[in-house]
């Protein structure tokens, strides 16, 4: 099992979220990744978008399978991973990097405290094999 | 509880991820698809196909009997030769698409999908006239092995003259000392063999094909390259592009009903639409916005409902999204602009020639 950042908050979706001063960045897990195989495809937000925590804010797709993207917070969509619409396997190569796929300000800063840290994540991952 | 394959283990030890496919827990993916999907373009792949059926009509009048179940003719092939063929419901409709090999007269063997072992069989049971067919399905193994590299591998390996069996023939003989059938077909478009052999000898062939072909870059494939190889192909998946309501004629299939043989179960029907006029067709069509078709997703025309999507991918080597899927008649022509309902939004796509790969 690949380390899972200590800075990082998860969600049990596998998201992870980094505050990155006043806004937050938002991924995938290297356990969301590994479960998809090689990811082909990013249906990304668009800057500007509002996110609702807990609601479906885009896709991940392997040559299989669709996997929707659950917003880990509430916010405004600021930036996107634009790299990700040519090279979508940067979520496979570098899932806590170059494979981030949002930055949101958010509108409730409370959230991010509210989701896992490291160690609970790894323990939702221990209880609940592949 | 799912079935396993003789080469269960083998594929544990791989550290294959394996799934539930048609109450079969097969390997979908042992590294990577893209990876497995490439080392089959380029080099070899090896696949178990194990959980596939088969069915053999055996004894004078065998071939008459089979032959009256099927769109293909096993009349006008040779002995050692194969077809691929629809074994069609009166509606004509496809029970299943099947592979039928032709040993003698007196014996032919049919290859079924995973999915369909016992419905065929029953349909088979009560629908053929004289010679009634034998479920043969636990009595064989089946290893594909498909790519560039296939025949220089399997070469080193068998005694049989690999030249001389051209495409949709087979021979019998040894394969690392072990008794096989030996095919010159398969499902992903490149050059390649499947191999029948008896079950408590596919761990033995298994491992010597993955042996000899190790220097070649062989390496084991999954059914999640197995899909994207045959989706690259148009080469039709039963349940997703083909299923009992759907005729061969709309599934672009006409070319496996043969209309100068003799009656087979369905031809009225077949024949009732080829004079009415066939409505819809099973097309292939390219994405021109991103997004990936999926089986199931709308076809639209404008905004109106006018298809389905019946399989869908990001193709490996054709680095595009492309889809399969049904569209009316007058829709199914080469450069017709429609669209694919992707959660809700309509993402452009053009209707374009198949198959999506070709070698170049």
């Amino acid at each position: 099992m690949a380390d899972n950042p200590k800075d990082l908050r998860y969600t049990k979706e596998h998201e992870w979220a980094r505050r990155t001063g006043a806004t937050v960045v938002v991924g995938v897990t290297a356990h969301a990744q590994e479960a998809l195989g090689d990811v082909v495809y990013v249906d990304l937000p668009k800057v500007g978008a509002s996110l609702v925590a807990g609601s479906s804010f885009g896709t991940v797709e392997s040559t299989k399978a669709v996997s929707e993207l659950f917003a880990p917070l509430g916010g405004k969509v600021v930036k996107v991973n634009q790299a990700l619409a040519d090279e979508p396997a940067l979520i496979n190569q570098d899932p806590y990097g170059k494979g981030w796929i949002c930055e949101v300000e958010p509108s409730k800063p409370s959230e991010l405290d509210a989701l896992m840290d490291a160690d609970a994540y790894a323990a939702l991952l221990a209880s609940a094999p592949a | 509880m799912a079935r396993k394959t003789p080469l269960y283990e083998a594929h544990r030890a791989l550290g294959a991820r394996l799934v539930d496919f048609a109450g079969w827990e097969m390997p979908v993916q042992y590294t990577s698809v893209i990876a497995e999907h490439e080392a089959v373009r380029n080099a070899a792949g090896l696949f178990d196909v194990s959980h596939m059926g088969e069915v053999e009509f055996r004894g004078a009048g065998a071939l008459a009997s089979a032959n009256a179940l099927i769109t293909n003719d096993l009349a006008r092939i040779a002995d050692g030769q194969a077809v691929y063929a629809g074994l069609l419901n009166e509606a004509g409709g496809f029970v299943d698409d099947v592979v039928a090999y032709r040993f003698s007269p007196e014996r032919i063997l049919i290859c079924v999908n995973a999915s369909n072992r016992a419905k065929d069989f029953a349909w088979m049971a009560e629908h053929a006239k004289g010679v009634k067919p034998v479920d043969r399905g636990d009595d064989y193994a089946q290893l594909a092995l498909q790519g560039p590299k296939a025949p220089a591998i399997l070469q080193r390996l068998t005694p049989v003259r690999l030249e001389g069996i051209a495409t949709y023939h087979f021979a019998e003989g040894t394969v690392a000392g072990v008794g096989c059938i030996v095919s010159r077909t398969g499902y992903t478009g490149e050059d390649g063999f499947e191999v029948y052999c008896p079950p408590e000898r596919a761990v033995e062939l298994w491992n010597a094909l993955l042996e000899a072909g190790a220097q070649d870059g062989l390496r084991p494939a999954g059914l999640g390259a197995r899909d994207t190889l045959r989706t690259e192909m148009k080469y039709a998946l039963y349940g997703n592009d083909i299923d009992d309501v759907h005729t061969p004629l709309e599934a672009g299939l006409g070319w496996i009903v043969k209309w100068d043989k003799g009656d087979f179960v369905g031809r009225a029907a077949l024949e009732r639409q080829k004079q009415a006029g066939v409505p819809r067709k099973l097309v292939g069509f390219e994405m021109r916005e991103p997004g990936i078709p999926r089986h199931g997703y709308p076809l639209l025309e404008g905004s109106t409902a006018a298809g389905v999507v019946t399989s869908g991918t990001m193709g490996p080597s054709v680095k595009k999204a492309i889809g399969i899927g049904y569209l009316p008649a007058a829709l199914a022509r080469e450069g017709a602009q429609v669209a694919v309902e992707i959660r809700g939004r309509p993402v452009k796509a053009e209707v374009v020639k198949t198959p999506f790969w070709r070698r170049s």
